[in-house]
């Protein structure tokens, strides 16, 4: 018997897509849902090490930590390193609230010249590159589901998701870049 | 796909983003305890269900997730316009009010074409 639990990624093993568009699980990461006043914004974007944006659909990035607008007083904190969000927002010493969300979200990558196409095959926001340039972020849906969409490159996006939607999520997408590839 | 403009994205998104939430602009009676079954019956329950403008809350939930309101045409199902929750109701009496006439049924477009 095994004395050690072992920790398995939802979507371990999966790979899909075409040739216009890949479709990979992002690896894990540690991530913070974060509602603040205005007035906190200073020190907890000190604490983060990022200026936490105030602007709709916009988004901050730095050494693999993102911070996405989600609205006018939420944020969807995202690091790729694993760092411990959590006791960076403690440390800021002003009013918010945040929760882990680390294991709630999952995340699917979808790259390549027709990612865009693989994406709005699902998704009704307009990913036009003067509306949606690359760094923009919104929390929209796919499908039957409700994702975070953040444009990390001029041909790559970040699908955050609800981890038990993430079968759901990669099937949609491997099956929106499968047609876009045809 | 109709397209809603939120106040808070400053900007046009899907329908599909989007929650009816009831009429507009019902205020909460501050003597709640004191006000006869009527009184709350009329606040609670009764409401207008106009042919024509009507003002309504909608919540941006797969988007921003603010409530915001929203006049909009019963007839046309037209969003005139949207506007930030605690906003006051804005005058719209100048704006002409659909009639059945700009509904386009299959009847009044092809129904008759030869
Ligand atoms: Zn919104």
């Amino acid at each position: 018997m095994a004395d050690q639990a072992l920790r398995k990624a939802p979507l371990a093993g999966r790979h899909g897509g075409s040739a216009g568009a890949r479709v990979t699980p992002a690896g894990p990461a540690t991530r913070l849902s974060l509602r603040a006043g205005t007035d906190a914004l200073g020190a907890l974007s000190a604490a983060f090490g990022l200026t936490l944006p105030t602007r709709p659909k916009t988004s901050a990035s730095a050494n693999g930590r993102h911070a996405l607008w989600l609205g006018p007083d939420e944020w969807l904190l995202i690091d790729e390193n694993g760092a411990d969000l959590m006791a960076a927002a403690a440390s800021s010493g002003v009013l918010h609230s945040a929760t882990d969300v680390s294991h709630r979200n999952t995340a699917v990558l979808v790259s390549g010249p027709q990612a865009a196409g693989a994406i709005a095959s699902a998704c009704p926001l307009d990913l036009g590159n003067a509306i949606f340039p690359v760094g923009a972020a919104a929390r929209t849906v796919l499908g039957k589901i409700e994702i975070v969409l953040l444009r990390t490159g001029e041909d790559d996006y970040r699908v955050e998701c609800w981890r038990s939607f993430s079968p759901y999520t990669f099937g949609l997408l491997a099956e929106g870049a499968e047609d876009v590839g045809l | 796909m109709l397209l809603i403009y939120c106040p808070y994205c400053e900007e046009e998104r899907s329908e599909l983003e989007f929650r009816h939430g009831g009429d507009a602009h019902i205020a909460r009676p501050t003597n709640m305890a004191d006000i006869t079954d009527e009184e709350f019956q009329e606040f609670f329950f009764l409401r207008d269900n106009p042919k024509g403008l009507i003002f309504e809350r909608w919540r941006h939930i797969h988007g921003c997730g603010r409530f915001f309101n929203a006049a909009r045409d019963t007839v046309s199902d037209k969003f005139v316009m949207s506007y930030k929750a605690g906003e006051p109701k804005p005058d719209l009496s100048g704006n002409a009010p659909a009639t059945e006439k700009t509904v386009e049924t299959y009847e009044a477009t092809e129904g008759t074409a030869k």
